[in-house]
C-alpha cells in the first residue's frame, strides 16, 4: 500500500471512529455529572440514551399513527429540543420518587437500583417494537448527503453530529467549570451538608443534575436515531464502553470524560485500519493500562 | 453602648437573638446534647468552653441543623428554627457558620469559594471591603482552595460568610492550628467585627484569646451547660475555669 492511500485510511476510519467518541464523549459527559454530584453510576444511561432515540422515532413515526392524527410528525429538529426535555423529566421523576431513598445506603444499591430501571426500558422496548432495530427515517434534508474532506468524502449529518456535540461538551464543560452554578456543583459534590448549611437547596440541586445528565443522554439518543438503527439494546451495547471510558477519564471529572471520549474513538477506529478484530479490544487494554498506572483514571483527583 | 450593658446582656434590654431552650440532639444513635440552654443578645459576643468531644461543636451544629435530629428550641430573632429544613436556616435566620475543619472547597478558587454562599442580607461587606479586611485574600484570588495555608484557608472561610450580610457568626476553633502571628490577625478581626455590630458564638480551645473578646462564657461538658461566666467574673473564676478546662 502507498503511504499517501494510507495516510488517507488513517484520516478516513480516524473521522469514523471520531463520529463514535462524540457518543462515548456526550455519554460519559453525563454519567461524570452525575457520578460526580450523586456519587450515583447510573446505569440506567444507555437506556435512556435508547429511549431517547426511540422517542424520536415515536415523535417521528408513530405518534400520529397511535393517536389517529394523520398530519402529526414531529421532526429532528423539534425532536432535538423536545426528546431532551422529556428524558430529563422522565430523569428527574426516577430520582425524587425512587433514587433519593437510595443516597444514604452503599453505592451498591443505586446501581442495582439503575441496571433494574435498564431492565424494565429494555423489555419495554422490546415488547413493542422490533428488537433487531428500526430505521429512522426523519434526517432532515439539509443534512444528506455528502461533503468532501479532501481524504475523503463524508457523511454531512455525521459532520454535522461531531461539530454540534463539540459545542454540547464545551458548553457543559463552561457551565461546570467556570460559572456560579457550576461552582456550586463542584462545591455539592465535595461537601453536600456545607453547602446545604450555607442556604443552598441541595436536594432540588441533585435533583436538576440528575435531570440534566439524563438528558444529555437523551440528546445523544435523537442524534443517534438517524445513523443507527433505533434498537431496543442501542443502549447496552454502548455502556460497557461508556463505562471504559469514565473510567479511563477519571470518576467525576468532566474535561477526563470528554477528553477520554473523543480519544478513545479515534484510537478504535484507527486501530480499524491496522486490525479491525482489535478495534474493541483496545479501549480496555488502554483501561487496564491506565488502571494499572494511574487508578484514579487520567484526569482524576489523586487521593 | 457600654461594656457593662453589653455584659449583662439579654437580661437588661439588649435584644436577644439567640435563644436556645433544652437542645438536645442526636448523630444516628449517638444522643450528643442534652439539653443545652443559652441566649445571646445583638452585638454581644459568647464563646462555648470545654473539652474535646464535649459537645461544642455539636450545638453549633445543632443550630445548623446539620445533625441528624434535633430537638427542644431555637429562637433567631424570636423566631423558632428547630423544624427548619437546613437550607433555609441561615438564609432566614441571617447566620453564617464557620465550620472547625474550615470548610474550604479544593475544586473551587478563592473567588468562587467567596462567592459561594448565597446572600442572606442587604449589607454584606464587599469584595473591596473584605479585601482590605483580609490584605493577603487578594493576592490569590485566582489560586485554588487548597492551594492556601493554614491561616488563608481560615481568611477566606470567615470572609466567605460576611460577604453575605450574615449578622450572627457561628465560629467554631477559628485559631485552631494557626502560628500566633495569625492568632492575633484574627483577635483583631474578631474585634472589628463586634465594633461593626456582629453577634458572634465562638468555640474556642484556646482561653487567652477568647477571654480578651467575650461578654460571657459558657463552659460545656456532657452535652450540657455546666457554667456561665460573664467577663467581669472571669478572674474571680479563674480556679474553676482551669478546674474545667484542665485535661
Amino acid at each position: 500500500m502507498e503511504l499517501d492511500q494510507m495516510i488517507r485510511l488513517i484520516l478516513a476510519q480516524g473521522m469514523l471512529g471520531l463520529n463514535n467518541g462524540v457518543f462515548y464523549a456526550m455519554l460519559s459527559l453525563g454519567l461524570a455529572v452525575i457520578f460526580g454530584l450523586l456519587n450515583v453510576v447510573n446505569f440506567a444511561h444507555g437506556a435512556l440514551y435508547m429511549t431517547g432515540a426511540f422517542l424520536a422515532l415515536i415523535l417521528h413515526s408513530y405518534l400520529g399513527q397511535w393517536l389517529g392524527l394523520d398530519w402529526l410528525q414531529i421532526g429532528f429538529w423539534p425532536s432535538l429540543i423536545l426528546v431532551p426535555l422529556l428524558i430529563a423529566g422522565f430523569g428527574m421523576l426516577i430520582e425524587r420518587t425512587m433514587l433519593r431513598w437510595l443516597y444514604k445506603f452503599d453505592p451498591i444499591y443505586s446501581l442495582l437500583f439503575t441496571f433494574g430501571v435498564t431492565l424494565v426500558l429494555q423489555g419495554v422496548f422490546i415488547n413493542f417494537f422490533n428488537a433487531s432495530g428500526t430505521p429512522y427515517p426523519g434526517m432532515p434534508e439539509s443534512l444528506k448527503g455528502v461533503v468532501n474532506l479532501g481524504f475523503m468524502m463524508f457523511p454531512k449529518y455525521r459532520l454535522f453530529v461531531i461539530i454540534f456535540s463539540i459545542l454540547v461538551c464545551a458548553v457543559v464543560w463552561y457551565i461546570i467549570e467556570r460559572t456560579r452554578i457550576g461552582a456550586r456543583l463542584r462545591a455539592g459534590t465535595e461537601n453536600p451538608e456545607l453547602v446545604k448549611a450555607f442556604g443552598i437547596n441541595v436536594p432540588l440541586m441533585v435533583m436538576l443534575t440528575f435531570g440534566f445528565g439524563t438528558g444529555l443522554a437523551g440528546l445523544a439518543g435523537v442524534l443517534a436515531a438517524p445513523i443507527y438503527s433505533v434498537s431496543p439494546l442501542m443502549g447496552a451495547n454502548l455502556i460497557i464502553v461508556i463505562f471504559a471510558v469514565v473510567v479511563i477519564g477519571g470518576m467525576g471529572s468532566i474535561m477526563g470524560a470528554v477528553v477520554t471520549g473523543f480519544a478513545l474513538g479515534l484510537i478504535e477506529g484507527v486501530t480499524k485500519v491496522f486490525y479491525a478484530p482489535a478495534a474493541n479490544t483496545m479501549i480496555f487494554l488502554l483501561m487496564v493500562i491506565v488502571l494499572l498506572v494511574r487508578p484514579s483514571g487520567l484526569f482524576g483527583r489523586q487521593s | 453602648m457600654t461594656i457593662a450593658t453589653l455584659q449583662t446582656g439579654a437580661d437588661t434590654g439588649v435584644k436577644p437573638i439567640l435563644q436556645i431552650k433544652d437542645l438536645h440532639a442526636w448523630y444516628g444513635e449517638s444522643h450528643i446534647l442534652h439539653g443545652i440552654e443559652m441566649e445571646l443578645g445583638e452585638g454581644q459576643l459568647i464563646t462555648l468552653l470545654g473539652r474535646n468531644g464535649a459537645g461544642r461543636s455539636t450545638t453549633l451544629r445543632a443550630i445548623m441543623g446539620m445533625v441528624d435530629r434535633r430537638t427542644g428550641s431555637i429562637r433567631i430573632h424570636g423566631n423558632e428554627f428547630i423544624n427548619k429544613p437546613a437550607h433555609r436556616i441561615s438564609p432566614d435566620g441571617r447566620i453564617g457558620y464557620c465550620p472547625e475543619e474550615r470548610g474550604i472547597f479544593a475544586s473551587l478558587n478563592v473567588e468562587e469559594n467567596l462567592m459561594l454562599p448565597p446572600m442572606v442580607g442587604e449589607d454584606g461587606m464587599s469584595l473591596d471591603e473584605i479585601f482590605s479586611m483580609f490584605p493577603n485574600l487578594a493576592d490569590v484570588r485566582k489560586r485554588m482552595g487548597t492551594r492556601l495555608s493554614g491561616g488563608e484557608q481560615q481568611m477566606l472561610a470567615i470572609a466567605r460568610i460576611l460577604r453575605t450580610g450574615a449578622r450572627l457568626l457561628l465560629l467554631d476553633e477559628i485559631t485552631e492550628g494557626l502560628a500566633p502571628v495569625i492568632v492575633k490577625t484574627l483577635g483583631t478581626v474578631i474585634r472589628d467585627l463586634k465594633k461593626r455590630g456582629y453577634t458572634i458564638v465562638l468555640v474556642e480551645q484556646n482561653f487567652r484569646f477568647a477571654a480578651t473578646l467575650a461578654d460571657r462564657h459558657y463552659v460545656i461538658e456532657h452535652g450540657k451547660v455546666i457554667d456561665r461566666i460573664e467577663a467581669a467574673d472571669v478572674d474571680a473564676s479563674m480556679e474553676r475555669l482551669n478546674h474545667y478546662l484542665s485535661v
